[in-house]
């Protein structure tokens, strides 16, 4: 593209022609507020906040849909758009009924800012949406239409995921956001709406009143576990730089809270990673590939729900947060002599999904949970704050033993393509009985959409596609209906950028920020001694020991999938 | 003839007849040398403001004109077909004459209830394409991408009507003008474009000989005008109509106005969704807030999205000035 050079603010800024004014803006630390705009959104240009003033052009224009011109001269601040956006401010504010204590934007929140740089009157009209209802989508979310500012992003989110569980209706003379009654449809958990919302009018279920729940069951051990993607986004919330890697931090932090032991998903994922490299290699062997990644639980319900032709193509292993709460319950009990009732697994997890995945009745062992609560990223970091830990402050802690060591494979879970890289690693060296040169897949790594790839096995290729948001995955079904025969391995997770860019994760987020929490774990991956989930002693341990029957493993690794009938009620 | 047809509409300074007043030729020119495999040609019938009934007028009377400059169109831009966009009411009475003016062409007919929002030209391609009604960003302009991502021609069906006269060379500068109100001779008339306001109201015998003012230009979104304001050209839409100041009531007035906005605009953005919405408040109460209403006005004018909403101003604005 053309470099063009344009004039902000008296100053020479070059750029590139086709970009949006708001976009050089933010290239060039220029600060100009915007509510209705994200990155991972197509542009709608309806807050009307992100004004400028345009030399030799009449009004003001919304820097976000116009494109910057060569000589263009910008102005970003002046009497008149301070004054429209005051006034704009004060319009928006008349629309949402604030709840500013219980908000995931808490000291974030774009609104109060700019309330007060602009000096907002933020009560000059009665709040119209007073009494606007509040829906609970499953297990997973809630949204407060009261909150809603009209921008969209939820609709816009929710239809790029192809789910278009959320939609506008005309009421009177105005429109509201709603869940559609289409019983045709259903919300798929994702939760993509949460961390696109610029106004907090959807969080997840129990996101501020039931956090200290799992901590009150006094008389049972307490054992937490956290997620491969939580360790380099949760520093976010204590205003440590983005992708920062603070796993031992969290470790010391988890423990403050007086929870009895502190556990790694990514040691899950080593377990997920065997069977998963088990089945793709035994599909393969038996031509019935496609084999789906099935760790994501939204991507599970998706296929349930929408698309229950391909039930069969799921891979029956269990996510990494169930297999582990699965063997802590069993396993672990066993060895430290303690009545599994008397546990309580709580996972803390970057997704609202999980809470819907750990209420499955299908995943109970002997009657028994697997897990008993989810809490998201910033749940716990909202139970840190509550608590007085500070993660920018606290000393590193060491993980407890046995499940707390997990091999790189484990960590890099949290980033799209993680899973089927994992996997790769292990079911290489299974097919071909030779040890990987080269551990890394990065073919399958990155921030696309949809990823292709074709890996050499033993003379075979081996066709994969990774994917993540489901409005994507949605495209390589339909490839797949074309041509059954066009994959053999499909990694899909619903969120942006994998588990890093999930529905629970720390707010704001985008693709910039998504790629520094993925940095951060391919990081961990390259420093780790042990890469792949079967060198991992931990596991060869645990499969020695107690996973050494077909009927065991079934029972703490598989589950089974069935065509769901719509869940949300409304 | 289409060779040249271009340059006709240019000399002619044929300005379109939908309100916006965009030079025809310049429109047509873009349109036929735009890229493309595939073009849409459309003829908007949508006449959403009240008072303003003069493509209503048009297609009664000369149906076979519109649908010869759309013909004009067809053969001047290649590889396009055409949709006559017509307001609901339009749809039912001049379906059965103008299938028969378009039979074995391709032009099809499209019916939609009506609607103010149609006089923003997007929102017209929105609703063929069977999405929620509201403006898109401008640039890419609508000859560049306009209906289903097309280079598209929309022209008003009054314009259509003056391309047919001026291909045949029988095009007099004039316009149609919708005349309402306090008077004996409503209708439409067509007469010279740069005519004054004062001069048509005599020539039609509508001169009130009662203390009155107009509003002038569209229905709703035209200005308030003065008796001694009536030396100019009436512009937009080309409505005039003529109000008894002792009979009218202000408030109410504004309140079908602002109702029409409130009913007729799009929410999609803050100033245009929230600001009409609180002026009505205000007004329910036949109560005027000056600072607010300015503060209002100033947001809808500076930064609404489209030009319907800037255009909500005009109104009040004028009304508020002129008459309390």
């Amino acid at each position: 593209m053309r470099k063009i050079k344009v004039i902000i603010d008296g100053q020479g800024i070059n750029c590139l022609e086709g970009q949006t004014i708001l976009e050089v803006t933010k290239e060039n630390g220029i600060d100009i507020p915007a509510l209705c705009y994200h990155s991972d959104l197509k542009i709608k240009a309806n807050c009307r906040m992100c004004l400028v003033e345009i030399k030799g052009r009449k009004g003001l224009h919304a820097s976000c849909s116009t494109k910057a011109e060569p000589g263009m001269e910008i102005i970003t601040e002046s009497a008149k758009i301070n004054r429209a956006r005051k006034i704009n401010l004060e319009l928006i504010f008349a629309q949402h009924c604030e709840e500013c204590d219980d908000c995931i934007w808490d000291f974030n929140c774009q609104l109060l800012k700019l309330a007060k740089k602009y000096g907002v009157d933020k009560t000059r009209f009665p709040n119209r949406k007073k009494g606007y209802p509040v829906y609970q989508f499953g297990p997973s979310i809630i949204f407060d239409s009261s909150k809603c500012i009209d921008c969209r992003n939820c609709v816009d989110v929710c239809h790029q995921q192809g789910v278009d569980f959320l939609k506008i209706k005309e009421k009177g003379h105005l429109f509201q956001v709603v869940p559609t009654k289409n019983e045709k449809k259903d919300c798929i958990y994702c939760g993509q709406c949460i961390v696109h919302c610029p106004v907090g009018a959807f969080e997840a279920v129990g996101e501020f009143e039931d956090v200290e729940k799992p901590l009150q069951d006094k008389d049972k051990t307490v054992v937490f576990q956290f997620a491969p993607a939580i360790r380099t986004s949760i520093g976010e919330e204590f205003g440590l730089p983005q992708g920062s890697i603070i796993t031992e931090q969290l470790v010391a932090g988890i423990k403050k809270l007086g929870v009895d032991k502190v556990f790694d998903t990514s040691v899950g994922a080593d377990f997920t990673t065997i069977e998963e490299a088990n089945e793709l290699a035994e599909k393969l062997e038996k031509e019935t590939t496609p084999c789906f990644t099935s760790c994501c639980p939204s991507w599970v319900k998706f296929i349930e729900f929408y698309e229950p032709e391909f039930i069969p193509n799921l891979a029956t292993t269990r996510s990494p947060q169930v297999i582990l709460g699965g063997l802590i319950k069993t396993y672990w009990a066993g060895k430290e002599n303690i009545d599994p009732k008397k546990i309580t697994v709580v996972s803390i997890m970057p997704c609202v999904a999980k809470k819907y995945e750990i209420k499955k009745k299908e995943l109970e062992i002997d009657g028994i949970k697997p897990v008993d609560y989810v809490l998201t990223t910033r749940e716990l970091a909202y139970l840190f704050k509550k608590n007085k830990i500070d993660l920018a402050k606290i000393s590193p802690q060491k993980i407890d033993e046995p499940l707390g060591i997990p091999s790189g494979a484990g960590v890099i879970y949290g980033a799209s393509g993680g899973v089927v890289e994992s996997a790769l690693r292990t079911a290489y060296e299974k097919i071909t009985k030779t040890e990987l040169s080269n551990v890394e897949f990065k073919q399958v790594r990155g921030a696309k959409r949809i990823k292709k790839a074709v890996i050499n096995i033993n003379g075979k290729s081996v066709k994969i596609a990774v994917v993540n948001g489901i409005g994507n995955a949605k495209k390589i079904l339909e490839e797949l209906k074309e041509n059954p025969k066009l994959y053999d391995a499909v990694e899909v997770m619903a969120c942006f950028g994998g588990c890093i860019g999930g529905g629970g994760q720390p707010v704001p987020v985008d693709k910039e920020i998504r790629q520094k929490r993925a940095d951060g774990l391919y990081k961990i991956d390259n420093k780790e001694e042990i890469r792949l989930a079967h060198h991992n002693p931990i596991i060869k341990k645990v499969y020695n020991e107690f996973l050494n029957s077909k009927e065991i493993i079934h029972s703490i690794c598989h589950t089974s999938y069935s065509p769901k009938e719509r869940e949300v009620k409304i | 003839m289409s060779k040249d047809i271009i340059a006709k509409l240019k000399e002619n300074e044929l300005l379109g007849r939908g309100g916006a007043g965009f030079p025809a030729g310049l429109k047509w020119e873009m349109v036929k040398s735009a890229k493309a495999e595939k073009k849409y040609i459309i003829c908007n019938c949508s006449e959403g403001e009240p008072e303003v009934f003069k493509d209503g007028f048009i297609l009664e009377n000369y149906p076979e004109l519109v649908v010869e400059g759309i013909k004009i169109a067809l053969e001047t831009i290649g590889n396009s077909s055409a949709y006559i966009y017509l307001r609901k009411d339009y749809y039912e009475k001049f379906k059965s004459k103008l299938e028969e003016l378009t039979k074995n062409l391709p032009i099809a007919l499209f019916k939609k209830t009506g609607g103010y929002l149609s006089g923003e030209e997007t929102t017209v391609f929105a609703a063929i394409e069977n999405k929620r009604q509201e403006p898109r960003i401008k640039p890419p302009f609508p000859p560049q991408k306009g209906l289903f991502k097309c280079p598209t021609l929309i022209n008003n069906a009054e314009t259509f009507y003056h391309i047919a006269k001026i291909a045949k060379d029988e095009y007099k500068k004039t316009c149609f003008y919708s005349i309402s109100g306090e008077m004996e001779n409503k209708g439409v008339y067509e007469l010279p474009e740069d005519w004054s306001i004062e001069q048509i109201l005599k020539e039609t015998k509508n001169f009130p000989e009662f203390d009155f003012f107009i509003q002038a230009g569209g229905g709703v979104s035209g200005e308030i005008l003065l008796p001694s304001e009536l030396d100019q050209p009436v512009k937009g839409l080309r409505a005039i109509i003529v109000f008894d100041r002792k009979k009218t009531d202000y408030f109410d007035l504004m309140k079908k106005w602002i109702n029409f906005f409130l009913e007729n605009n799009c929410d999609k953005c803050v100033p245009c969704r929230e600001g009409v919405y609180r002026i009505s408040e205000i007004l329910e109460k036949n109560k005027i807030d000056k600072q607010l209403f300015n503060d209002i006005f100033f947001v809808l004018e500076e930064t609404s999205f489209c030009s319907l909403g800037k255009g909500v101003v005009v109104p009040f604005r004028s009304l508020i000035k002129k008459l309390l």
